[in-house]
């Protein structure tokens, strides 16, 4: 570890946590409906899309009515990506010539882009038109993530408000968060990362012909536009195989950073929105400081282990980090600090093959989305997951005052404790019992690429990944088999509607309460006693059931490599 | 405080017959109470049967499965002893109870005359039947006086020996089934079938028969069952693993590796926390109707309080006389002791005596004066005495002011001299409302005397705040309860005491109407509210609380409004009552915080021996250093299992309650049952490995 | 959730056109316009031929060249191009290895590798740059402790002095940005376009 690569890692924190009030005030003011710069273009246009939709902006949906529209409007995007990927061959915007899509892989790619995963079980250089990447899987970048978002408010407005029926309107959180947050933030980042050298063409891919005189074809396309949605939506699925490897999706330190800076910043802020909303900014920043605490700790793990590189490399007699799978422009700290932001947010982009990443420097990656995705998270997402763990946290430990359980004045009672459950429950549902079924599968086992426990760290990653809705992979994986495809495409929606719907639940449960209003003897969840208490439920209640898996996986593996053994 | 006779929790009249009954409770349907204790006897009962499958075809290693599999047992039923023993000091109490319901015999009413009766069994009463209790019987059921007066011992209820008096009409005419009239006769009409009485309410409810889960036990219960279900797939998913790495787990670890990480220990003391709880308030000598009433208890935000009696002593005293100009202070207290001879009310008396005391003014005979005593009426709102040809009145200052206008000097006003005394009593009519004014404003009653239609002065009586108790409202406000002063005074009186007192609030002039209307609002707010009372008017706002706490004296209407019955009748209990409710969500959080804590040492203990077979370097998981890694794998479940005995005290008594602020009760606990939790299994665990290493037990 | 399908229809169709298609075709325009350069792919053009991008890396095999860091992305196989075989710096597939750190296939790469360095320049430590694979397989650059490595290898194999090397890689190195952000590094093609200019 150097001090220089401290200093990049303490500027990329400075950098998310200044922008968290000006960026949260903004999508306060978004998400209330009140005026905004922006206004004067898109509410003439918000009115009119509403109209056609069959809606407005003043109609208020019960829990269940929102999570309808949030099912069909998921189901038919569901379906227009799977179309669109079969028939590409015919449809235009294909100068490459890419043929259809098979079946199994099209529902996988359909789900993954549609849950907010962006699990890849394709190269996109080598299997997507043009047209798949924009109509398809650009589209569900942005409405994916606006999603998420909506689902947040959705569930910060249980909190909010008192005694109502209604939690908002789906269609309405679902056209502000993609109009007024992803296009115009989308739209500067573009124009940033092309002047910084991300190529934005339509034109077909370049024969070049190297100093050596070499043919080399060089893969292009419109990366810009959907590198800027895929960081800020925390989707991570990349225009290239190699994702922000790839020098096209991520040519130097400084794009580097702000695609860091954008994987966190809607997730960060979202934790700001939620304090303004709820009227006490300082209920968000106790929740960013929570998902701080983890994040600094996955910092320091992951840094270290790659900064002090593979024993049975430096037992040949080099010197150095962990560079295999890493690229030279971003070094290890830059490497280990992306792999646990893009884990820690359900980003799933990666700058260096987690893969080849040392046993403890995997590792880290594994338990962030073990934890589902609650430190920063998905946008949105991770929002809704960790205020899920703050309903068990209080719940678990709010008795000890004396009271019941009460979170921002709402009482924590029978119907929430369940609903939460029943999110919590569907991790280890759909992590653990089917990298259980895989790796016993002969035909599945055959899919790795490193033999021993890198091998079942691989298949955990692959389901904890999925489940996770992350999307990043221990890349050795042959994903792209009808067993993983599929299996993969059914613990990607387990993962996102099996925590989705009771989240629901408890904020129309929550809205429909009355608001206790505070007084001494309320717990108190804005100071760090309540961080400290967040951080150890996360890590007790989320972390300790993968103690087992990840003791057979990277543990084990750590210390066999520290013994000098290899598999 | 606690009149019952309290049962030590390890008194062998308790523990020898919850032995047994650990083992009853071994019935699946009884078990089946409790998800994680029922999940705990299922997986008990797989592992015994593959143990027995295991012998007969004479598989090895067996000594190492049976130890194990004692031990699940224990688990299971140490978790039903902890019940049975909190049962069991219940049940004692019920049977003291039962002792006192014996077989009567009911003098049952034939008609108005009190001489006609026939004798039938108390049992076979009905609800509106007319009975005649008289001097040594024992009232046969609940019952309202509809006639005459009597001293009851209602020791065999309230444990307080000292007779109480019940009369017809008024707060005082409810009577319980098994009390025993003293002197005089009553005729009282039963108001609760038998089977159904107060004291068989009281049985059942401290045996824990009628015992149902409150909200807060069923979504904690929810939450054990969501882990336990975590911890399924947990390990369910492990011998697959296993399996990819080329090795394989027994069951019977693969059992005990569950049975120690889902939340046993709160699991198993859940509810014998829930019994404690109650029977903490039976012996306050306070009666809940159900858990959730105790629940609501701790979650108090408003406390409504009765000025007299629980702020204020009972009683006003009179401390001063304040005579208006041209009358002196002697000549006042020489009308207002005259005025006071024949009133025996407190305040009354307390008049003769400062009259005494200040202005050796010696007691007069009424008799010998020729006096005749004018009572209290409500119509008049005073009393007083006519003597010697004049008439002396004292009362509230409204009253007497009404009584000077249209009295006998409104008589005079006809002749010359009225005018003038008409004068002198305007003027004197501004004085005394001046005094009046002053002395409400510094909280005390303004008691006006006025002798011929010509006002004297003012009497000052004068509230006695309680001792101590403002420190309690500073304790209540940081626990975060609000106090509510509930008192008929006016508004002035009422905030001069209130700032004595130290209550945040206060509701002056209070009638049903608007003590309703108060609770309604602090609701609306979404504050529970708890109040106590024990009129028949004050039940409307006793059903309204959260919690409304009836006073054992009171009527029955109150009775069955309120969600709890103070058999001591004493109101300022509201205050113990919260701190017991506190006290029981506590002690569950903390328990379950301690019993979540654990896990992380018992991962330590199992992981490494569990996988050591086939990943030999998983030894430096083993960081408590635990000899082998059999003995690992029992120390953990034996100390997950002798931990559940080690918490009965504690589940029993209750975690005990700080009146500071949340925050900090919330840092204590968490230090205590969050870390500790933490920590202590670390411990424990090495300690029972050391002893069963040394045992050679594996 | 019938009565959800309008909405959830015309909210798809109208986001297609918007985020797919306007938002994508627009930025490719305006892009176009303002950084053509960029936005075709940094190309480099030398008489009328592409040579390569400025951003991608290229496999160098000759003695003259400066190699850069071991690249395994994959390419059809000229003799049968139903297989798939390693064609180092394929830009049309960018791949890393995917080796975990255990994986003996790692080991044995890095010994081969090594010991050919070695046998260059030996005496000297060998960057690890200059071992490990690229997590894209397209890595332009080596650390400039990878191109003084190499320095005598290239300097022999093109009969210039080394010190003459020497410079031009200290020209060519790109420190961190603002002295912080990123590694110090050398684009592996720029050092060889640059040392055939230096020949002409």
């Amino acid at each position: 570890m150097t001090i220089n690569g401290w200093i990049q890692i303490l500027i990329f924190c400075g950098i998310v946590v200044l922008l968290v009030k000006p960026l949260g005030g903004y999508m306060t003011r978004v998400y209330q409906g009140e005026r905004t710069f922006l206004s004067f273009i898109f509410a003439p246009f918000e009115r009119l899309l509403y109209r056609l939709a069959g809606t407005s902006e003043n109609e208020d949906q019960h829990w269940t009515t929102y999570a309808a529209g949030m099912l069909a409007f998921n189901l038919l995007g569901f379906l227009v990506l799977y179309a669109l990927q079969r028939f590409q061959a015919g449809l235009p915007f294909n100068p490459a010539g890419m043929g259809a899509v098979g079946p199994e892989l099209a529902f996988n790619t359909a789900t993954s882009f549609v849950t907010n995963t962006n699990w890849q079980n394709y190269g996109g250089e080598s299997t997507m038109s043009y047209l798949v990447q924009m109509a398809g899987l650009t589209v569900q970048n942005f409405v994916s993530a606006a999603t998420g978002m909506a689902l947040a408010i959705a569930l910060v407005r249980g909190f909010s408000r008192a005694s109502a029926k209604s939690i908002g309107n789906f269609w309405v959180d679902l056209t502000r968060s993609t109009l007024y947050i992803l296009l115009p933030l989308c739209i500067v980042l573009t124009l940033f990362y092309v002047y910084s050298g991300v190529p934005q063409t339509l034109g077909a891919y370049i024969d070049a012909t190297t100093l050596e005189g070499a043919k080399q074809t060089i893969a292009v396309g419109p990366v810009a536009s959907q590198l800027a949605i895929k960081m800020l939506g925390t989707n991570g699925g990349g225009f290239f195989n190699a994702n922000s490897a790839h020098p096209f999706e991520n040519p130097d330190a400084l794009v580097n950073l702000v695609q860091m800076v954008t994987i966190f910043a809607i997730g960060a802020a979202l934790t700001n929105v939620f304090g303004r909303m709820v009227g006490n900014q300082r209920q968000g920043w106790a929740i960013l400081a929570s998902m701080g605490v983890l994040f600094i700790v996955g910092v320091i793990v992951t840094y270290w282990a790659e900064a002090a590189g593979n024993p049975l490399i430096h037992a040949l007699g080099i010197e150095g980090g962990n560079m295999e799978g890493k690229e030279v422009r971003f070094g290890i700290p830059l490497s280990a600090l992306f792999a646990v932001v893009t884990t820690a947010a359900s980003c799933g982009a990666v700058n260096a093959m987690h893969d080849s990443f040392t046993a403890l420097g995997g590792m880290i990656p594994i338990i962030n989305m073990e934890l589902g995705e609650v430190i920063i998270g998905g946008v949105g997402a991770g929002l809704y997951g960790i205020l899920i763990f703050v309903i068990i946290a209080i719940f678990v430990a709010g008795l000890m005052v004396g009271r019941t359980p009460e979170y921002l004045g709402k009482k924590i009672e029978g119907k929430e404790v369940k609903m939460a459950m029943l999110a919590m429950l569907c991790l280890p549902l759909a992590m653990l019992v089917f990298t259980a079924i895989s790796v016993v599968m002969p035909s599945a086992v055959a899919s790795i690429a490193n033999q021993g426990p890198h091998g079942f760290s691989e298949i955990l990653y692959a389901y904890t990944s999925a489940a996770a809705n992350n999307g990043s992979a221990f890349g050795g994986l042959t994903g792209n088999t009808p067993w993983y495809n599929i299996t993969l495409g059914i613990v990607m929606m387990m993962g996102r509607f099996m925590v989705i719907i009771p989240a629901l639940a408890i904020a129309g449960s929550l809205a429909a309460k009355k608001t206790v209003p505070a007084s001494a003897g309320t717990f108190p969840t804005d100071s760090g006693l309540f961080v400290g208490l967040l951080v150890g439920v996360i890590l007790i209640v989320g972390g300790l059931t993968f103690l087992p898996a990840l003791a057979l996986g990277p543990i084990a593996e750590h210390l066999a490599i520290a013994a000098g053994q290899t598999f | 405080m606690s009149k019952m006779k309290s049962v030590s929790i390890m008194d062998a009249a308790i523990i020898v017959p919850a032995i047994g009954a650990a083992f009853k409770k071994l019935d699946p349907r009884s078990l089946a109470r409790n998800p994680v204790m029922f999940v705990v006897a299922v997986v008990s009962a797989l592992t015994t049967v593959l143990f027995l499958k295991d012998i007969a075809v004479g598989n090895s290693n067996l000594g190492f499965s049976f130890q194990i599999i004692i031990w699940l047992w224990f688990t299971v039923l140490f978790a039903n002893f902890a019940e049975a023993v909190a049962e069991g000091r219940g049940k004692a109490q019920a049977d003291s109870l039962r002792r006192t319901r014996t077989e009567t015999q009911a003098k049952l009413l034939t008609g108005e005359d009190r001489a006609k009766f026939v004798m039938v069994p108390g049992a076979g009463l009905k609800v509106g039947d007319l009975v005649l209790v008289e001097a040594g019987d024992i009232i046969p059921s609940d019952g309202e006086v509809v006639e005459g007066v009597a001293s009851v011992n209602e020791a065999a209820i309230t444990g307080e020996s000292a007779p109480v008096i019940r009369e017809s009409g008024g707060d005082r005419s409810a009577v319980t089934g098994g009390t025993q009239v003293l002197s005089d006769w009553i005729k009282v009409r039963i108001t609760a079938a038998a089977g159904s009485t107060f004291l068989d309410r009281m049985i059942a409810l401290v045996e824990g028969a009628e015992r149902q889960k409150t909200p807060n036990e069923i979504a904690l219960n929810i939450l054990l069952a969501g882990m336990t279900l975590i911890f399924v797939l947990a390990t369910a998913t492990i011998p697959s693993f296993a399996t990819y790495a080329g090795g394989s787990v027994p069951v019977v670890v693969l059992v005990a590796l569950f049975v120690t990480l889902i939340p046993t220990t709160i699991g198993a003391l859940l509810s014998a926390i829930g019994i404690a709880g109650m029977d903490r308030l039976v012996r306050f000598n306070v009666l809940a109707m159900s858990g959730r009433a105790v629940e609501a208890a701790g979650d108090v935000d408003t406390l409504l309080l009765d000025k007299t009696g629980t702020i204020t002593l009972g009683n006003r005293q009179a401390s001063e006389f304040r005579p208006i100009k041209g009358v002196t202070e002697k000549e006042l207290a020489d009308a207002a002791q005259l005025a006071s001879l024949a009133d025996e009310t407190p305040e009354g008396r307390s008049i003769v005596v400062l009259a005494k005391e200040k202005y050796a003014i010696r007691e007069r005979d009424m008799r010998t004066l020729h006096a005749s005593f004018v009572p209290f009426t409500a119509q008049t709102r005073m009393s007083g005495v006519d003597v010697e040809g004049s008439s002396i009145r004292k009362g509230a200052v409204d009253a007497i002011l009404d009584h000077v206008a249209k009295g006998p000097a409104a008589a005079l006003a006809s002749s010359a001299s009225g005018v003038a005394t008409m004068q002198a009593s305007s003027a004197s009519i501004v004085e005394i409302r001046a005094i009046a004014e002053e002395i409400a404003k510094s909280g005390g009653t303004p008691l006006a005397v006025v002798r011929d239609g010509r006002p004297l002065g003012v009497i000052h009586l004068k509230d006695i705040v309680k001792g101590g108790i403002k420190e309690r409202f500073t304790e209540l406000r940081r626990m975060g309860i609000r106090t509510v002063m509930i008192t008929g005074d006016n508004p002035m009186t009422a905030a001069a005491i209130a700032a004595e007192a130290g209550v945040d609030d206060f509701l002056a002039q209070a009638t049903p109407e608007n003590k309703l209307q108060l609770i309604r609002e602090e609701q609306a707010k979404g504050k529970l509210v708890a109040m106590c009372g024990d009129g028949t008017n004050d039940a409307p706002a006793l059903a309204q609380a959260d919690v409304g706490v009836a006073m054992n004296t009171g009527t029955v209407a109150a009775r069955e409004a309120g969600n709890m019955v103070d058999l001591d009748s004493d109101p300022t209990k509201l205050i113990e009552i919260v701190e017991i409710g506190k006290q029981l969500l506590m002690t569950r959080g903390a328990l379950t915080t301690f019993s979540i804590a654990n896990d992380i040492a018992k991962y330590f203990a199992i992981i490494p021996a569990m996988f050591l077979a086939f990943y030999p370097q998983l030894k430096v998981l083993n960081v408590m250093n635990l000899s082998t890694p059999q003995s690992a794998i029992l120390s953990a479940i034996i100390f997950n299992a002798l931990i559940i005995i080690a918490l009965i005290p504690l589940a029993l008594r209750g975690v005990k309650y700080h009146a500071v602020g949340a925050a900090s009760l919330l840092r204590r606990n968490l230090i205590i049952y969050g870390l500790g939790g933490i920590i202590v299994p670390f411990i424990g665990i090495k300690a029972i490995d050391m002893v069963v290493s040394a045992l050679g037990l594996a | 959730m019938l009565k959800q399908l309008r909405p959830a229809l015309v909210m798809i169709v109208i986001f297609t056109a918007i985020t797919g298609l306007a938002y994508p075709l627009a930025m490719t325009g305006i892009s176009g316009m303002l950084f053509p350069k960029q936005a075709e792919g940094s190309l480099i053009v030398e008489n009328g031929t592409v040579i390569g991008s400025e951003l991608i890396g290229q496999n160098f095999a000759s003695e003259k060249y400066f190699h850069g860091r071991p690249s395994v992305t994959l390419g059809p196989d000229p003799a049968d191009p139903s297989k798939s075989v390693v064609v180092p710096y394929n830009a049309a597939n960018s791949m890393g290895s995917n080796l975990g750190p255990a994986n003996p296939a790692l080991i044995e790469r890095v010994k081969t590798d090594l010991e050919k360095l070695k046998a260059e320049n030996p005496g000297q430590p060998v960057p690890i740059d200059l071992v490990t694979t690229t997590g894209s397989g397209l890595d332009p650059d080596i650390s400039p402790e990878g191109a003084l490595f190499q320095l005598p290898r290239v300097a022999k194999a093109r009969g210039v002095p080394e010190d003459k090397l020497r410079d031009l890689v200290s020209d060519l190195t790109q420190a961190p940005i603002l002295g912080i952000l990123g590694e110090p590094r050398v684009n592996v093609l720029a050092l060889n376009r640059a040392l055939d200019a230096m020949a002409k």
